[in-house]
């Protein structure tokens, strides 16, 4: 038994097997072999199984993301095939007489610079996908998994740190903690665990190297400690605690279907934070009144390319579909800084929090926004939906938005092509700049939903994704409540509406705070939905 | 042997997905189907290679079958480029 601990950055218990994830970096030698053919066929065996895993993460993909995105697995089963590559494979083991490994990782790598190579960004990366099919190749040959973050039964995710690409690939119904070395309290590991009500420890010093995938765990987010191989005794414990937090979750239950209100009539909305659709299971078993943050970046990473406007109108449209006529705000592409994709070539910044991402992106390449957009007045036809710029600094860009929506808007009419003219607009205040002419920026919008996380991390000039920093972080501090009640004030005095949509918006110790400060909105992990309605509903 | 040239309609010239699909066609017949980008040439057979033909939306490929088969696969090929290119 070995105790250890973490910082929590969502409480509650699990007790479980754990899958250790490591990002195994197989350092590949070259060795001389005696039987070439031996090593051919050790190949075709290697390849056999990439085929078999290639086609579950396909099935799982269409099941999940829609068959657009799960062709880039059909294009993988497709290049091991390809003759030129398995040519090269067998033609270095012949002829040097080396192992399938050398060849394989050999080849991978030529062809992936040859992609690399060439003049066209699409094509540039390809090179990953080469790489990503040669590594599976090497792995399988290696006799390990595949890499692929598929589990039988529900486990405890022990890792380094786990980035967005990786969490979006995971089961999430298989998932019952997460416990990492690194990350901070405001990392994607930590905004995925409050999504999915687990707990999850982060900091946490272990050796991962000992760690054994299917030793037994219990995590505790409450006294922020994991016990690796546990007695009986503490077992015991862990169950029992279990079954309390269930009946807790039970009676929360109960204020299902109950208004958000307070004793002496005040009403407010709650919302829920969703990533994806497949949140949308969360969101109506937790009674939702709406959706106040769909982050659609999520449909544009751990991919190859830009989504086609079809494939998101269908995502829009589904979950505009599923909410029946409650309001849907979908936030624009928020790319950039902590979330990246390596297809849209966006670089190495020095500091990316202060450089190119989300809405600077969207109007330096209006083409990609446009294409978002297009799908975005479509969908509105089938539901309420809302539309939220993210990452605003100025009258300016908000003007320029507004040029861009009135092209989209020319483009579809002039195509006979449905949507939705008379869509409510708002903008994400998450820049301090944003906040000080709030007063001028209400007058252009519909609404304001306020990104408590950016908006905290430029104030106090903390980098949220630094852990060191966490202790400087104070969420609470009185600039940024201050911030709140201006822009709430200056919402309020044009007639618009203002929400928060960031962790801040969650933390129940300011939920009486704002709705005295005259907050229209929150907006939450689908999780804490019935915690916020059972503060306000007890609030005089 | 059979000769025609098609000039690309998709936004995305010939990316991973159409070019696999290119490649499944190509595999039905057996006549050899080369595809030639300014002087570079690729055969249809081959994923990776038709890839690194680097084709855009707007370039015009010049594509030439040759073999026992070729009146079909030249039909089928082209019908191909039509329907999804």
């Amino acid at each position: 038994m070995e105790r250890l601990k973490g910082k929590s950055v969502y409480k509650g218990i699990a007790l479980g097997k754990i899958s250790v994830l490591k990002k195994d970096d197989y350092v590949v030698k070259r060795v001389k072999v005696e039987d070439p053919e031996a090593e051919i066929e050790r190949v075709s065996q290697a390849k056999e199984k990439a085929r078999e895993q290639l086609q579950k993460l396909y099935d799982k993909a269409v099941k999940e993301v829609g068959e657009a995105s799960a062709a880039i697995f059909e294009v993988h089963q497709m290049m091991l095939d390809d003759d030129d590559y398995n040519e090269s494979i067998e033609n270095i083991i012949r002829t040097q007489e080396v192992n399938a490994e050398y060849a394989v990782a050999t080849t991978g790598d030529n062809f992936s610079q040859m992609f690399a190579s060439m003049d066209d960004d699409y094509m540039k990366a390809r090179a990953a996908d080469v790489k990503d099919i040669s590594e599976r190749l090497v792995r399988n040959l290696y006799g390990g998994d595949g890499g692929d973050m598929e589990f039988d039964q529900p486990v405890i995710i022990v890792a380094d740190d786990l980035s967005p690409s990786e969490t979006v690939q995971m089961d999430k119904e298989k998932i019952l903690a997460f416990v990492t070395v690194h990350g901070s309290t405001n990392s994607h590991t930590a905004i995925l665990a409050r999504m999915m009500n687990i707990p999850a420890l982060i900091g946490v010093d272990m050796d991962l190297e000992k760690l054994k995938s299917g030793m037994e765990a219990v995590v505790d987010g409450f006294s922020a400690e994991v016990i690796f191989d546990p007695d009986e005794e503490v077992r015991m414990e862990a169950r029992k605690r279990i079954q309390e937090e269930e009946e807790k979750t039970k009676l929360l239950l109960e204020l299902k279907g109950k208004e958000n209100i307070t004793k002496s009539g005040h009403k407010i909305n709650i919302y829920a934070n969703i990533g994806s659709v497949g949140d949308m299971g969360y969101v109506l078993e937790n009674d939702a009144g709406g959706i106040g943050l769909f982050r659609s970046e999520f449909l544009y990473i751990g991919r190859n390319e830009l989504p086609s406007e079809e494939e998101q109108f269908q995502v829009y449209k589904q979950v505009a579909q599923t909410m029946a006529g409650k309001k849907v705000i979908i936030r624009t592409l928020d790319i950039g800084a902590d979330k990246q994709a390596d297809y849209l070539g966006l670089g190495k910044e020095d500091n990316p929090a202060l450089g190119y991402r989300a809405i600077r992106i969207c109007l330096t390449q209006p083409e990609i926004f446009k294409t978002q957009l297009r799908a975005l007045f479509r969908a509105a036809v089938y539901g309420n939906i809302s539309i939220m710029y993210p990452m605003i600094t100025s009258v300016e860009e908000v003007l320029e938005i507004k040029k861009i929506v009135k092209e989209v808007k020319e483009e579809l009419e002039a195509e006979g092509t449905p949507y939705k003219d008379n869509v409510e607009e708002g903008i994400m205040i998450e820049t301090p700049a944003s906040v000080i002419i709030s007063d001028d920026l209400a007058k252009e919008v519909d609404f304001f939903s306020i990104g408590t996380n950016d908006l905290t991390q430029y104030t106090l000039a903390i980098d949220r994704q630094n852990e060191k920093l966490d202790r400087f972080y104070n969420p609470h501090h009185k600039a940024i409540l201050r911030m709140i009640q201006t822009v709430v004030d200056n919402a309020h005095k044009e007639g618009k509406w203002a929400g928060i949509c960031g962790e801040l918006g969650a933390d129940t110790e300011l939920t009486e705070t704002f709705v005295k400060m005259g907050i229209d909105e929150l907006s939450v992990a689908p999780s804490m939905i019935l915690k916020l309605r059972k503060i306000v509903r007890e609030m005089p | 042997m059979k000769n025609f040239e098609y000039t690309i309609k998709d936004e995305l010239g010939i990316h991973a997905r159409p070019a696999g699909m290119l490649v499944k066609e190509a595999k039905k017949y057996q006549s050899k189907i080369t595809i030639t980008k300014e002087g570079k040439s690729a055969e249809a057979s081959k994923l990776m290679a038709v890839m690194s033909l680097g084709v855009k939306c707007g370039q015009t490929v010049q594509i030439a079958v040759e073999g026992p088969d070729e009146e079909e696969a030249a039909a089928g090929i082209q019908a191909f480029f039509e329907g999804n290119l």
